[in-house]
């Protein structure tokens, strides 16, 4: 029984601290509806600065306090600078392309923060005056632990009143439910976004602070927390206070004792929670089901015509030159192009579920990944060659893609992009811990090509021809009826379903498809690399999915190829040329997305509207 | 205005790509002799790997300083994964085919040292595999191209075994990440420590995730099982909220610890002063290894870098040492000479004289073994003793059921 109760408080501790992160991230997604990968950073950036302020001030209580709540408003005035200097600019731009702009700022602070703090795991002393322990029937429990808890119903109770009892919690409020109506009414929706934004900014950097005396600032906090952070928020439902508490306690508590049972369990927890949460409750526990079935508000594009003869012969120009490209440069060329090629055809099926069927998914690694360890496993249990290998990788991204798919299509939005996330996650856990079938961490070795294409040459072109195809397909499919039907959904799901579409079929239908895809460009990525490893599911390479797709532009079909090409391309160069790769990749970023705000496929936009 | 220099400048900056990746190195026949090198310089990681880049540039500076090898400049070609398996494996095929080195080294996480390690026995490349630690380097995934260089989770988890044998406690709880690394090393601990004691008994597991850790409720779950004593594998982040937790809830009063790696500098020193005392670790007390080789190496190390050097530094200056007696011994750069040369090599390091065993490619450079303590403020290592390696593996009949005969 005394375990019960100092199990509970601890757990009870750890929702403080899960709770501090995810509310601000629920307050800024509320208002702005932006998916902010930076809050991690600004988490990240809270300890450190706290870090270095407790090496100053920390000698007693009070001004061990003092530091932590520098650290906060320090960390909002960062936040004030990335809303103005860059979300500001770009809030007019297609739905996600902020998440672009905002995994930019997570790479250019990751590097910034290595380059100022150093690489080193950085140790705050203990606070002053809670470094103790209390008794609790027989447990010791640590005094901060109790203070986190305070801390963190005293955040939950100024918030409350923030938002029930000022003007700007009022307006914030209102923000949250109809953006419109509220700039309709005269309120300057500029000021109101960036305070919303620094709020959510200084909790993020309140939330990295309070954890100084629990753990040592690091550079892994930033992708660390992220994912969990928007767990809560999902679970909660998006925008709720309330519901991040109820949800942060929910997981800390099943955390602490689920562990007791079933130490395992840790690291899927999290992601079954909320994939049990979204099945049963779509639009979260307190979120409100306006949330997760509004229709897209911004006005949808110009339907896309088949491409004309100007757009096939750019489409040729372009085969052409990745038939032509590695006999002019070269035996690593074909390497590179290989990995483009594979990449191209992940981002080109990633698209056509983003753009062709609106549906938005955190998670498309899994079919990447359910593809390449479809092909290894192949390989690994049962000798298969790479042909039969590699008609096993569009099977096994296809078989998840329908199962997963089942659960995900009946939610829509950002619930839909968690869902998708939850399964990716517990998929890669699978992989990463399932030692005796995945081999876990150490991966499956030994896939390489069969003899007659092992010249990194033939490969390429084998990988040319069946990626190429793919793509040539995925693009047909886009003007069939069922691509019709699909874009029909997405531009008005209601009225689509009201001439007697079944819109979650066709959802389903696209989701497999889209899986089936990825599932190729997976195998290929396999007998390319002759490994596969767990992080091929990871949400890093999901990320990286958006990030091509994004920067090659939504709304051309070339733009997720161009993408892959400038992402591949960027990623192998710098890295060869400087340590600070991801700082430079970072700016690149940041810089295209304000000047380019359609991606580079935006380029020939421009050059065409130029030329009228 | 603004508009045409976006569309100036994209372009040329693809096209600069574009004849970046069709440059090749101008090679001249007696240029340099060509390591091609490649660990997570970038990322969390960094604390791990730039000591160790310090250590192999001192070696190649001093290799270079008395002649070089062969004749020739020893070069290192360096490349950041950024933590990526995938992406190592492309820098392994940038090296061979378009800087054309001679052979491969690097490497810290095991997945990484895994994925080049099977790359170089598909392209025939010679890899010195530095510092990863997985068993499966040269037993179950070992290959004849490949050579390891660290001591091996097997080899440090049996080294703290023996300690544990010592030991009154027959009640253990361990603690690991869960993944391959965790899994393998507590593994290897029972085996060893049963063999050795067959009373004691294990009666908790807790397996938190990898730089997830749940420090309070693991730590509660430990105590709640009260055994004698606990094994942990938990490093970096996990280890510094792992032992704040435990003293603060008192799991490590009146309880003997074994813990994995703990006495390196790269995880001893965030601890500071609350280093916890006693614990009986694997690692690098650089501070007080009296031996005059390792007194030389330390003050080249510290000349140059204004640093001290971490565990990771002599890993990276023995790769370089390891490359240069090899290659003395197979006078070319073939690789068949070269791969022949490893095998049995023996190797002067500030550790001591190493050999790279012929049966399984697994170097013989042990790890120091002994008990932490609080010195200024810092963590140290106390009572400690130079565990060989070549003490705490199988036997050879056991060698040869692990790993593939070629």
């Amino acid at each position: 029984m005394s375990f019960i109760v100092a199990q509970a408080i601890t757990g009870l501790a750890s929702a403080a601290s899960l709770f501090l992160i995810a509310v601000g991230l629920s307050i800024v997604f509320g208002v702005s509806r932006v998916v902010n990968f930076a809050h991690g950073s600004l988490y990240m950036l809270g300890a450190y600065i706290a870090f270095s302020l407790v090496q100053v001030m920390g000698g007693s209580f009070s001004g061990y306090l003092a530091a932590l709540l520098i650290a906060a408003l320090a960390v909002g005035l960062i936040g004030a600078i990335i809303e103005t200097g860059l979300l500001r600019r770009i809030y007019h731009a297609p739905e996600l392309f902020q998440l672009l702009a905002t995994f930019g700022v997570v790479l250019v602070v990751q590097d910034l923060t290595r380059a100022v703090w150093g690489p080193d795991d950085l140790f705050a002393p203990r606070m002053p005056g809670l470094d103790g322990a209390l008794d609790v029937l027989g447990h010791a429990i640590p005094a901060y632990d109790f203070f986190l808890i305070v801390v963190a119903f005293g955040v939950l109770g100024g918030l409350w009143l923030l938002f029930r009892k000022t003007r700007f919690g009022v307006l914030i409020r209102a923000a949250t439910e109809d953006r419109q109506m509220v700039a309709a009414l005269g309120i300057d929706q500029r000021w109101l976004f960036t305070a919303a934004f620094v709020l959510g900014a200084a909790l993020a950097g309140l939330g990295g602070a309070l954890q100084i005396p629990r753990q040592a600032a690091s550079l892994s906090m930033d992708l660390n927390i992220i994912v969990d952070a928007f767990v809560v928020v999902v679970v909660g439902g998006m925008g709720s206070i309330a519901g991040a508490f109820v949800a942060a306690v929910i997981i800390s508590e099943l955390h602490a004792f689920g562990l007791v049972i079933f130490p395992e369990i840790t690291l899927v927890l999290i992601f079954l929670v909320m994939a049990v949460t979204l099945v049963l409750k779509p639009s979260g526990l307190f979120g409100r089901p306006e949330f997760a079935t509004a229709e897209d508000a911004r006005s949808p594009d110009l339907p896309l015509r088949p491409a004309g003869s100007a757009a096939r012969s750019a489409w040729l120009t372009l085969l052409a030159a990745a038939i032509a490209a590695p006999l002019l440069l070269g035996e690593f060329a074909s390497i590179v192009l290989t990995e483009v090629a594979v990449l191209a055809l992940f981002a080109v099926s990633l698209h056509f579920l983003l753009w062709g069927g609106g549906l938005i998914t955190f998670g498309h690694a899994a079919y990447f990944g359910l593809g390449a360890y479809g092909a290894g496993l192949a390989v690994y249990h049962l000798s298969a060659g790479m042909a039969p290998a590699l008609l096993l990788a569009p099977l096994a991204g296809a078989a998840g893609a329908l199962v997963f798919g089942w659960f995900c299509v009946r939610l829509t939005g950002i619930y839909m992009a968690m869902l998708t996330l939850a399964f990716a996650q517990i998929a890669w856990s699978a992989a990463f811990q399932w030692i005796g079938f995945t081999g876990g961490d150490n991966g499956i070795l030994g896939v390489w090509p069969s003899a007659w294409a092992s010249d990194p040459l033939v490969f390429y072109y084998v990988t040319l021809t069946v990626c190429a195809t793919v793509i040539w397909g995925l693009h047909r499919a886009m003007f069939s009826p069922f691509g019709y039907t699909l874009r029909a959904s997405r531009d008005s799901a209601l009225r689509t379903a009201s001439i007697g579409v079944d819109v979650i079929r066709h959802r389903w239908l696209a989701f497999t498809l889209a899986g089936a895809a990825a599932g190729v460009a997976g195998g290929f990525f396999a007998f390319a690399k002759g490994s596969v490893f767990p992080d091929v599911l990871y949400v890093s390479t999901s990320v990286d999915g958006l990030v091509m797709v994004l920067l090659g532009g939504m709304q051309s079909l070339a733009g997720p190829i161009l993408g892959a090409l400038a992402f591949t391309g960027i990623e192998t160069e710098l890295t060869r040329m400087t340590d600070l790769w991801q700082l430079v990749l970072g700016l690149l970023i940041l810089a295209l997305v304000v000047l380019l705000p359609r991606g580079l496929a935006g380029l020939s936009a421009l050059a065409a509207r130029r030329r009228a | 205005m603004q508009r045409m220099h976006v569309r100036l400048h994209l372009p040329a900056l693809l096209g600069a790509l574009v004849t970046a990746i069709a440059a090749g190195p101008a090679m001249a026949k007696d240029g340099p002799v060509r390591v091609g090198e490649i660990n997570s310089y970038t990322g969390p990681l960094a604390a791990f790997t730039v000591p160790y880049r310090n250590g192999w540039q001192l070696a190649v500076e001093e290799v270079n300083a008395g002649g070089g090898v062969l004749g020739r400049p020893l070069e290192v070609i360096s490349r950041d994964d950024g933590g990526k398996p995938a992406d190592a494996v492309k820098f392994a095929e940038e090296l061979v085919r378009r800087e054309k080195v001679d052979l491969l080294a690097g490497t810290f996480l095991s997945n990484i040292g895994l994925a080049v390690a099977d790359f170089a026995n598909r392209n025939k490349t010679l890899f010195v595999a530095s510092e990863p630690l997985s068993d499966a380097v040269v037993w179950s995934k070992g290959n004849p191209y490949t050579f390891r260089l660290r001591p091996s989770t097997y080899m440090q988890a049996a080294m703290l075994a023996e300690e544990a044998a010592k030991l009154p406690a027959k009640r253990w709880a361990t603690v690991a990440p869960n993944y391959e690394y965790g899994q393998s090393a507590v593994a290897a601990f029972k085996e060893v420590l049963k063999a050795a004691r067959p009373d004691v008994e294990f009666v908790e597991e807790q397996w938190p995730a990898l730089f997830k850790i749940d420090a309070g409720a693991t730590v509660q779950a430990l105590e709640n099982a009260k055994p004698e004593a606990v094994f942990n594998v938990t490093f970096s982040i996990d280890l510094a909220k792992f032992v704040r937790e435990g003293q603060l809830r008192g799991l490590f009063k009146d309880r003997e610890v074994a813990s994995l790696l703990t006495g390196e500098p790269e995880y001893l020193d965030a601890l500071k002063d609350e280093t916890p005392e006693g614990w009986i670790v694997t690692g690098y007390p650089w501070y007080a290894i009296t031996d005059p080789a390792h007194r030389t190496f330390v003050e080249a190390y510290q000349a140059r870098f204004k640093d001290y050097p971490r565990a990771g530094s002599i890993v990276g200056y023995n790769t370089i040492l390891t490359i240069a007696a090899m290659l003395k011994k197979a006078g070319s750069t073939d690789t068949g000479a070269m791969v022949a040369a490893m095998e049995g090599l023996e190797v002067d390091t500030p550790f001591g004289p190493i050999t790279y065993r012929t049966i399984d490619n697994q170097s013989t450079m042990g790890a120091y073994v002994g008990r932490t303590a609080k010195a200024d403020g810092k963590g140290v290592m106390i009572d400690f003793r130079y565990a060989n390696g070549a003490d705490y593996l199988p036997d050879d009949e056991t060698v040869k059921k692990l790993r593939p005969q070629e």
